[in-house]
């Protein structure tokens, strides 16, 4: 009887797979040949998967699995791209569990933490990736800007890189060995119903606020909503954590007894596990400040119903997701894998993930594919001069807009800390259950 | 050996082979690995008890189990009066058989569409800003929007019983049609009131479908995790829930031992029912 809806599992192949014609062929040959001359990256060996076609399985999260980018690397590369999306913990399990299953994982720094050390991917050759220079320094160094701080938790540049081809720790400086390419990154917050809330809102602490009671809610995906709660804990002054991202029991038991009384008191209306039932929450009007994912305070707004993703003066709550090769890639498809990862960081799937909201790993490729009005907009938090479009050409701003949260470096450098993967991740997990089941 | 001698184990060959495969081979499987020790990612064969001891020892566990019990008893009592009594009448009051047919039919039409679908329909009906609060409102009952109607044990319970009524109407009313109507007149003419004869004749006969819709009830609230995840908003636990999360922290064994513990529960339940009531003397 029961079903579980939780997991979105489509499996979105590009299409032509097998109906590959000649003229096909003859166009992969020559969009291939192009990005190769003109990026002078790769000799040598490009055409070899033109003439024998080549599939990638990846899999991963929803938010940087699109179609849009499957077709694209068709286009551009000949590359067939199976995507298939699943959620964070399905994704883990994957890894993990059915390493053959796929090519190309899809993960987040925090999954890497918890599933390099299966041994089911390999370090890639940062010497093969043309523009690891030009990736944002967070992934490599941890540091926006020399002068900034490393964040608590999961930060990307602790487990970015392994020691060697083979190793499986990871190395606290830059390698050579790197494990994921990052894709996609992004500051999170709480989101409010701005008509609703009827006082501006700060700090995380807000959310505690009794005139919000039995109208707020925080996502229950363990790993994730314990960092929400870590930082309105700390907002609140109930506690002041060594490491939000790696607590002692100790601290996870005052956050979860701080927790469950916020329970029992009825602060919460709901515990959202999808990004759907987030959106819903929030249109409805059920809750009016939660957790929240930027793509859903969009797709809140696209409703015509008012929602701010609310900078707070503690800072933001950060992800990141990288792709990563899985172990048994070699010969050819390796070659495919490197050329695929290539072709990701060098513009064109930059800019489209800029567009949704999101921030991409080379920033400079991005910009070149970017119109200047919309590069001021999403990175340096500019009013829109025009209608901001989504990628699918809908319009998700309008002109004279301010993105929530303001510029790139606004948002990214006020990172307080990143999801993480604790030591006392099983402990965490037991006593966060007993919070949902109090 | 003849043909005759081996032909019924050839019979029940093909039976015993897919229970072998499809029940006994995937139980023992959970039992094996409810032994397992595990990390954050991965699982190792092994010989432990700390899953059912730490299973066991958790408060949580026990007030999710006690919960889920909760929903049982009352999703049972509720499901058991509707259901009788839609049975009742559709098998007494109702004379032509055609009409029953039709009338049973209509029972069965919302079960032509997903049970997510059926249940997830009522979360814009009964929330804050729902059609029901709305209707209320507009017709000046109540001033503030009533919050229990969502994210609550209501909202469990209501869900539930929608879902699984029809499970308790159906061996119930199988049951009531095989009910000689001669035993009925007689109870009459022997001075009977209605009342009595409800309880002294039709109720005891109706004892197997009672039993068989009481199983599948309690089986299928006690086996429910997406019914309490969304209508409770993540608020409330079950014991299929609690699962739920451990698969989805990869954390097998737990979830293996708490399926060995749910599935004895249940067993036990089912046995239960079963030693009140004899349902193979009337199947």
């Amino acid at each position: 009887m029961s079903q579980k809806t939780t997991d979105r599992t489509g499996t979105r192949a590009a299409k032509g797979a097998d109906g590959m014609t000649r003229r096909n062929v003859l166009k992969g040959v020559a969009a291939l040949g192009g990005l190769a001359a003109g990026s002078g990256a790769v000799t040598g060996f490009p055409t070899i998967w033109a003439q024998n076609p080549i599939t990638l399985r990846q899999f991963g999260t929803g938010v940087s699995n699109l179609n849009a980018i499957a077709e694209k690397c068709k286009a551009d590369l000949g590359i067939t791209l199976q995507m298939t999306a699943l959620d964070s913990d399905a994704v883990s399990q994957r890894v993990v569990t059915q390493a053959n299953s796929f090519d190309i994982a899809d993960i987040e720094y925090w999954i890497c933490k918890k599933v390099f050390a299966a041994g089911t991917l390999q370090p890639m050759d940062v010497k093969k990736i043309k523009y690891y220079d030009d990736i944002v320094p967070i992934f490599t160094t941890g540091k926006l800007t020399p002068e900034s701080k490393i964040a608590q938790g999961t930060a990307p540049n602790t487990v970015g890189f392994v020691e060697g081809p083979d190793s499986k720790k990871f190395a606290p400086t830059p390698t050579q060995w790197m494990t994921l390419i990052p894709t996609i990154y992004n500051a999170d917050t709480l989101g409010i119903r701005p008509d609703l809330v009827g006082r501006p809102i700060k700090n995380w602490k807000d959310i505690l606020d009794p005139a919000f009671k039995g109208k707020t809610s925080i996502l229950n995906i363990p790993s994730i909503g314990i960092m929400d709660a870590a930082m309105i804990c700390e907002s609140a002054g109930i506690i002041k954590y060594g490491d939000k991202g790696n607590m002692t029991k100790a601290e996870i038991d005052t956050t979860i007894d701080f927790l469950i009384k916020t329970k029992k008191d009825g602060q919460f209306r709901a515990f959202w596990k999808t990004f759907d039932e987030s959106v819903n929450l929030m249109a409805s009007g059920e809750v009016v400040i939660q957790s929240m994912w930027s793509p859903a305070v969009a797709a809140v707004r696209s409703k015509g119903i008012p929602c701010v993703y609310q900078p707070l003066e503690e800072g933001y709550r950060a992800w990141g997701g990288g792709l990563g090769l899985a172990k048994h890639l070699k010969g050819a498809q390796l070659d495919a894998a490197y050329e695929y990862i290539n072709w990701y960081l060098s513009g064109w799937v930059g800019a489209y993930l800029n567009r949704q909201g999101y921030y991409s790993a080379v920033l400079s490729t991005a910009e070149k594919n970017m119109t200047p009005d919309e590069w001021a907009f999403w990175m340096l938090g500019q009013p829109a001069k025009a209608d901001i479009l989504s990628p699918e050409g809908k319009v998700m701003y309008t002109a004279g807009a301010v993105r929530d949260g303001g510029s790139f470096q606004d948002r990214m450098g006020a990172v307080a800390c990143w999801n993480s993967v604790m030591d006392e991740d099983r402990y965490m997990v037991r006593r966060w259950n007993e919070f949902i089941a109090a | 050996m003849t043909l005759s001698r081996i032909a019924p184990y050839l019979q029940a060959t093909p039976l015993t082979a897919i229970l072998a495969a499809f029940l006994v081979l995937p139980i023992a499987t959970i039992v094996m690995v409810s032994f397992w020790d595990y990390d954050s990612i991965q699982i190792f064969p092994a010989f432990v008890f700390t899953n059912y001891e730490e299973t066991i020892s958790s408060p949580v566990t026990w007030n999710t189990y006690l919960n889920t019990l909760k929903y049982t008893v009352i999703v049972w009592a509720v499901t058991l009066v509707i259901g009788f009594w839609v049975a009742y009448y559709l098998a007494f009051h109702i004379r032509s058989a055609t009409a029953q047919m039709v009338l049973f039919l209509v029972c069965t039409i919302p079960f032509l569409t997903s049970n997510i679908i059926r249940m997830i329909s009522w979360i814009p009906f009964l929330g804050r800003n729902g059609l029901l609060n709305q209707t209320l409102m507009t017709m000046g009952v109540i001033d503030q929007p009533l919050e229990f109607l969502l994210f609550s044990d209501f909202a469990v319970v209501l869900a539930m019983v929608h879902l699984y009524t029809l499970f308790m109407v159906t061996p119930i009313f199988n049951t009531l049609m095989r009910i000689d109507r001669a035993l009925i007149e007689a109870a009459r003419d022997a001075g009977a009131n209605a009342w009595q004869i409800l309880t002294n004749v039709i109720i005891p006969l109706a004892k197997p479908g009672i039993a068989i819709g009481s199983i599948f009830v309690v089986t299928l609230v006690m086996g429910d995790f997406i019914t309490v995840r969304f209508m409770s908003g993540g608020q409330s636990a079950s014991v299929g829930l609690m699962m739920a999360n451990q698969i989805a922290l990869l954390q097998y064994p737990a979830a293996a031992a708490n399926a060995v513990i749910l599935l004895i529960l249940v067993l036990l339940l089912v046995g239960g029912i079963l030693r009140i009531v004899n349902i193979r003397r009337e199947l």
